[in-house]
């Protein structure tokens, strides 16, 4: 096991307006490396807002500190890995899988022919994701989990503190799913802190370590069991979830 | 017919260097703004052309191409910003822009009596490069590899995802602005000898047939400079043959190139 740099996000009062609305309002919480937490919520609820607002995508106030083990805070640059939703790439773009590799994970001018080593180092990072057969393939025909997968390939390397993922609401098939949440089992080992939106409750429920409920406020917080059973998340989802 | 007559003039062997100069530059430019899909905004920054001219004649600047090419890097500045921000549809604003930009233009020229004068701004025209202009060219061709070389990988990341971009550390404003003034240079540096009619025909072209057939980053450059090349050649010997206009010729031969290369669309 890796031993993680930072240990903890702490996300102090993070209030997020923006055309004269607030879309999020005063949220706090902690995440911790080797812990996913997962941030669920109806549609519009400001989780996306959130996540741009601890990238520093928008304009905020409050809070987004690191701290290490011995909870000071850091004051080094948190490495984030990010995956998207989705990317802006169409069906017909040349962009390969290895180019945007190569475009994101090196210095390696992307247009020249890559060297051998570097396209050795590429696979063999992204074999763990079963991603290294797709490396010649156009970015804009990936199948919604291939391109999942190639996404979080990219958001590990080089190794981040803090792996940011904004699960696609559809598009990926339940088998590309299943993949796709071993490959995380498999990074909560590697000590990063996760924070996951995710629309899949059943998921959540079973793998996440801690869940917020959102709804421009956290409506509630805690372990999967203690969210799931209250009137707020009932309130927000009322079937359950399920369907 | 000999094939090899035109060697004997000056002004075609400038032109040929200036086409084997001029159209790498231009193609490698292409092929981020077409993966942007920024080709109406290179077309309105090339209109924008005649507003700076027009301004510079206004104002009494007799070196009116420097007043030009500021106008061009504000205007291009401007666009990006109304680009990013999202607050009404991009196209149409940047049409809006363009129009007005257009507008402006002639109607300043207009007070001097008569346009005749700025025919080549329109038009423009490759046999009249001098072998100075040639070290000019050569010189953007040297900044724009250079440029290439080091920032490429800044521009294609923004391209795919800016957001994937922004938590990589890359700073996604600052590249997205360096590459548009580095398009308005080099297109305001281009328009005396290819036209702002055709400016961005020569920039879209090599890149958008490239496109049809590349697989890959690296094919998708080699097929735009090859096929610019090929086209500027061809182009430059055709239009001498025959005794047409250089320019058109050439965007001829490009388009000619993009749709052969359409219907052999990757599948």
């Amino acid at each position: 096991m890796r031993n993680c740099g930072l240990h903890c996000l702490k996300i102090e009062h993070i209030t997020v307006r923006a055309g004269g609305q607030t879309l999020v309002e005063d949220v706090s919480l902690h995440a911790h490396c080797g812990e996913i937490t997962a941030v669920i919520g109806r549609n519009g609820a400001g989780k996306s807002t959130l996540f741009r607002a601890i990238l520093g995508e928008l304009p905020h106030k409050g809070e987004v500190v690191f701290s290490g083990h011995d909870g000071v805070p850091s004051r080094r640059r948190p490495r984030i890995g990010y995956v998207p939703q989705s990317i802006n790439v169409d069906e017909g773009s040349p962009t390969t899988v290895l180019d945007a590799a190569v475009t994101y994970t090196s210095r390696w001018p992307a247009f020249l022919p890559v060297p051998r080593g570097l396209r050795q180092a590429i696979a063999g990072h992204f074999s763990r994701f079963a991603a290294d057969s797709l490396l010649d393939k156009p970015l804009g025909r990936l199948s919604g989990g291939e391109l999942q997968r190639v996404l979080l390939a990219l958001a590990t390397r080089p190794h981040p503190d803090m792996l940011v993922l904004d699960e696609p609401v559809s598009g990926v098939d339940g088998e590309g799913l299943s993949l796709f949440y071993k490959l995380l089992e498999d990074l909560r080992r590697d000590d990063m802190v996760i924070l996951l939106i995710s629309h899949d409750l059943s998921y959540v429920r079973r793998h996440a370590d801690r869940v917020v409920l959102l709804d421009r406020q956290v409506l509630a917080k805690g372990d999967p069991a203690t969210v799931f059973a209250c009137d707020a998340f009932r309130q927000a989802f009322p079937t359950g979830g399920e369907g | 017919m000999d094939l090899f007559s035109w060697w004997q003039y000056d002004f075609m062997r400038t032109a040929l260097w200036a086409v084997l100069l001029l159209v790498p530059l231009l193609s490698l430019l292409g092929t981020m703004v077409v993966s942007n899909r920024m080709s109406f905004f290179s077309d309105a920054l090339g209109h924008s052309a005649l507003t700076g001219v027009a301004i510079g004649v206004v104002a009494g600047v007799t070196r009116y191409e420097w007043v030009m090419l500021a106008f061009a890097v504000v205007f291009a500045l401007l666009m990006n910003r109304i680009r990013h921000a999202r607050l009404a549809s991009t196209d149409t604003v940047i049409g809006v822009f363009s129009a007005v930009g257009v507008a402006l233009g002639l109607l300043l020229l207009s007070r001097s009596g008569s346009f005749a004068g700025y025919q080549t701004l329109l038009i423009g025209d490759i046999l009249s490069v001098s072998p100075g202009d040639l070290w000019v060219i050569g010189g953007a061709l040297l900044l724009t590899v250079v440029i290439w070389l080091g920032c490429f990988n800044g521009f294609a990341a923004v391209s795919i995802s800016p957001a994937v971009a922004r938590s990589k550390g890359i700073p996604v404003r600052l590249l997205d602005d360096l590459f548009v003034v580095l398009v308005a240079v080099v297109v305001m540096l281009s328009i005396r000898w290819v036209g702002l009619l055709l400016i961005n025909a020569m920039l879209i072209l090599p890149a958008a047939a490239a496109r049809n057939v590349a697989r890959s980053l690296r094919s998708f450059h080699l097929l735009s400079l090859l096929f610019g090349l090929f086209a500027g050649v061809l182009g430059l010997w055709l239009s001498y043959y025959h005794a047409v206009s250089t320019g058109p010729t050439i965007i001829l031969v490009l388009g000619v190139l993009f749709f052969g290369t359409f219907f052999m669309r990757k599948k």
